[in-house]
C-alpha cells in the first residue's frame, strides 16, 4: 500500500500540486485521472523519486520514501516498476537484451536463469517471438508490453503506468489494461496508473482520484464514478453526447432496469 | 540560467558520477564498449586529418623557406615540433569535439527526451555514473592514444609528401626529425590530451544530459556543446602553454 500525505510541489512560483493525501491500495488497479496540467504526472514522478516534493510524505508500506536517503532509495526504488508513456526502451538493445538489463544490473543469476525469466515475462506479455528484434521494429502496443514486461522482470512491489494507452487503438488499449489488471491481481502489487483514456477508468479502475488544478476532486470506484454528482468530474469524463448516454445507460444497467446484451440482433429484434 | 548557475550544475554533475558501482561488470561492459566508439569509431576521421596535416604542413614550410642558408632538414623539425605540439593534439581534439562531442550530447539528449533516463533512474541507477563517467573515461584512455597516432602519421605523411613530391627526400628529412628533438613535447602534447579528452566528453554530456523539451533543443544542445568544447579547447590550449612551456 502507498500513502501520500498532504503532497506539495511547484515549480518556480508555479503550484503544481497542492495538499495532495490520498492512499493507493495492494493488489488494485489505481488509478489518477485529471485533465492535462492538472498535476498527474507531477505526482507520479513524485511517487517514484524522480522529482522531491517540497512538502509532505508518501509512505510505501510504513517506509516514509521521503525520508530515505539516495541510497536507501535507490534500493527502494528496485521494488518498483514503470512503463513509461512512450515507452523508454533503450533504442541500442533488443527486445530480450532490454528485459535483460535490469536482470544483468542487480542479480547474480546465471545467464540460463536471467534467459529463462526473460522467457516467462515475455510469454506473459504475449511476446514470445519478439526476442530478438529491435524496439524501433515493435508496434506503439507491442513497446508498451515490452515496457510492462520490463517492469516486471524484478517481481516489483509496486507498478506505475503513465498514460499506457496513449498513442495506441481502442483495442490494442484493450489488451494493455486487460494487461495491467492480470499482472495485479496474480502479482499483488499496488498498481498506479495515469491515464486520459475513459474506457480504462471503467474496465480497470478499482480506485479512481479525480485531480483539478493539482488537488483532489473526487475518489471512488468505477462503480460509483457513473452516479457522481461532481461536476467538474462529470464535464471532464462524460465529456461527450455519446459518453454521456454511455453513462446513462451504465446507470440504468446498474439499477436493473436494463440488461447490459450486447447481441445486436437481440436487441434490435426486442 | 547565468554562467555560474551553469558552473554550479556541471561541477554537481562530476561530483554525482562518483558512487559505487551498481554491478562492476555492467560499467567495465559499458566502459569498453565507450572505449570501441570513441577510440575505434575516431581512427579513420583522425588518421586522414594527420596525414593530410602533417603533408601539407611539409609544402607549406617548404614553400617558405627558400633561402639557401637554411639547412633542408629544418623544414623537417619544423613539421615535426608543429605536429607533435599543435597540430595532433589540438586539431585532432577540435575535430574529435565535433564527431565524439555532437554524439554524445544528441544520445545523451535523446535518452533524456525519450525518458530512458528516467528508466534506469527508477531501475535505481546513477544514470550519471552509468552513462558519464564510462564516456569520460573511455576518452581519457582513447584519446590520448589517438593523439599519439595522430603524431605519428603526421610526421610519416610529412615524411611521404617529401618523398613523392621530391621537395625533401627522406634521409634528409629523417636526419631534421632526429636535430635537437626534445621529449618534454611529447609530454606536453599528452598533458594537453588528457585535458582535451576531459573538455569533449564532460561537457556534451552536460549539455545532452540536462535537454529539457523535444528534438529541437536536442540539435540546439549539440550545436551549443560542440561550440563550448571548441572555445574551452582553445582556452585550455592557451592557459596550458602559457603554464607549462
Amino acid at each position: 500500500m502507498i500513502v501520500v500525505e498532504n503532497i506539495k510541489k511547484g515549480f518556480s512560483n508555479k503550484t503544481v500540486i497542492e495538499d495532495f493525501s490520498a492512499s493507493f491500495d495492494t493488489g488494485k488497479c489505481n488509478l489518477i485521472i485529471g485533465a492535462s496540467g492538472s498535476g498527474k504526472t507531477v505526482l507520479m514522478k513524485c511517487l517514484v523519486g524522480l522529482l522531491e516534493p517540497d512538502a509532505g510524505n508518501i509512505i510505501y508500506n510504513g517506509v516514509n520514501f521521503t525520508q530515505l536517503n539516495a541510497d536507501q532509495k535507490k534500493v527502494m526504488r528496485r521494488k518498483i516498476g514503470m512503463l513509461f508513456q512512450g515507452s523508454a526502451l533503450f533504442d541500442s538493445m533488443t527486445v530480450e537484451q532490454n528485459i535483460m538489463f535490469p536482470l544483468d544490473m542487480f542479480t547474480h543469476q546465471t545467464k540460463a536463469e536471467k534467459q529463462k525469466r526473460v522467457d516467462e515475462v515475455l510469454d506473459r506479455v504475449n511476446l514470445s517471438e519478439a526476442h530478438k528484434k529491435s524496439p524501433a521494429e515493435l508496434s506503439g502496443g507491442m513497446k508498451k508490453r515490452v515496457g510492462i514486461a520490463r517492469a516486471i522482470v524484478l517481481n516489483p512491489q509496486y507498478l506505475f503506468c503513465d498514460e499506457p494507452n496513449s498513442g495506441l487503438d481502442p483495442q490494442t488499449s484493450l489488451v494493455i489494461d486487460k494487461l495491467i489488471k492480470e499482472i495485479t491481481q496474480d502479482f499483488n502489487i499496488t498498481t498506479v496508473v495515469n491515464t486520459h483514456d475513459m474506457n480504462s477508468v471503467m474496465e480497470i479502475g478499482d480506485k479512481i482520484i479525480y485531480m483539478y488544478q493539482g488537488r483532489k476532486e473526487w475518489e471512488g470506484s468505477n462503480k460509483e464514478i457513473i452516479f457522481s454528482k461532481n461536476e467538474r468530474l462529470n464535464n471532464f469524463i462524460f465529456a461527450s453526447e455519446f459518453l454521456k448516454d454511455a453513462k446513462d445507460m451504465r446507470m440504468l444497467e446498474s439499477r436493473g432496469k436494463i440488461q447490459n446484451d450486447r447481441d445486436m440482433d437481440k436487441l434490435l429484434n426486442s | 540560467m547565468n554562467i555560474f548557475s551553469r558552473l554550479g550544475e556541471f561541477l554537481l554533475m562530476i561530483k554525482g558520477m562518483f558512487t559505487k558501482p551498481e554491478h562492476w561488470r555492467m560499467y567495465w561492459k559499458e566502459l569498453m564498449h565507450q572505449c570501441v566508439e570513441l577510440g575505434i569509431g575516431s581512427l579513420g576521421i583522425v588518421s586522414i586529418i594527420s596525414l593530410f596535416i602533417g603533408a601539407v604542413s611539409t609544402l607549406q614550410t617548404a614553400y617558405q623557406f627558400v633561402s639557401p642558408i637554411i639547412p633542408r632538414s629544418v623544414i623537417a623539425q619544423i613539421v615535426r615540433d608543429s605536429v607533435i605540439l599543435e597540430f595532433a593534439p589540438t586539431i585532432t581534439c577540435i575535430v574529435l569535439a565535433g564527431v565524439v562531442g555532437s554524439k554524445i550530447s544528441s544520445e545523451l539528449g535523446n535518452m533524456r527526451v525519450s525518458e530512458q533516463i528516467d528508466a534506469l533512474e527508477i531501475m535505481g541507477i546513477n544514470t550519471k555514473a552509468f552513462l558519464i563517467l564510462p564516456k569520460i573515461i573511455a576518452a581519457l584512455i582513447t584519446i590520448p592514444l589517438l593523439v599519439i597516432i595522430a603524431m605519428t602519421l603526421g610526421i610519416w605523411g610529412g615524411r611521404m609528401i617529401g618523398d613523392i613530391t621530391g621537395i625533401l627526400p627522406h634521409e634528409i628529412y629523417d636526419r631534421g626529425l632526429l636535430d635537437s628533438f626534445v621529449p618534454y613535447n611529447v609530454t606536453f602534447a599528452l598533458t594537453k590530451a588528457y585535458t582535451f579528452a576531459f573538455i569533449i566528453t564532460a561537457i556534451p554530456a552536460y549539455f545532452g544530459y540536462n535537454v529539457r523539451g523535444g528534438a529541437l533543443e536536442i540539435g540546439r544542445a549539440s550545436t551549443t556543446a560542440v561550440v563550448t568544447s571548441c572555445i574551452m579547447i582553445l582556452l585550455a590550449d592557451y592557459l596550458l602553454a602559457a603554464i607549462l612551456l
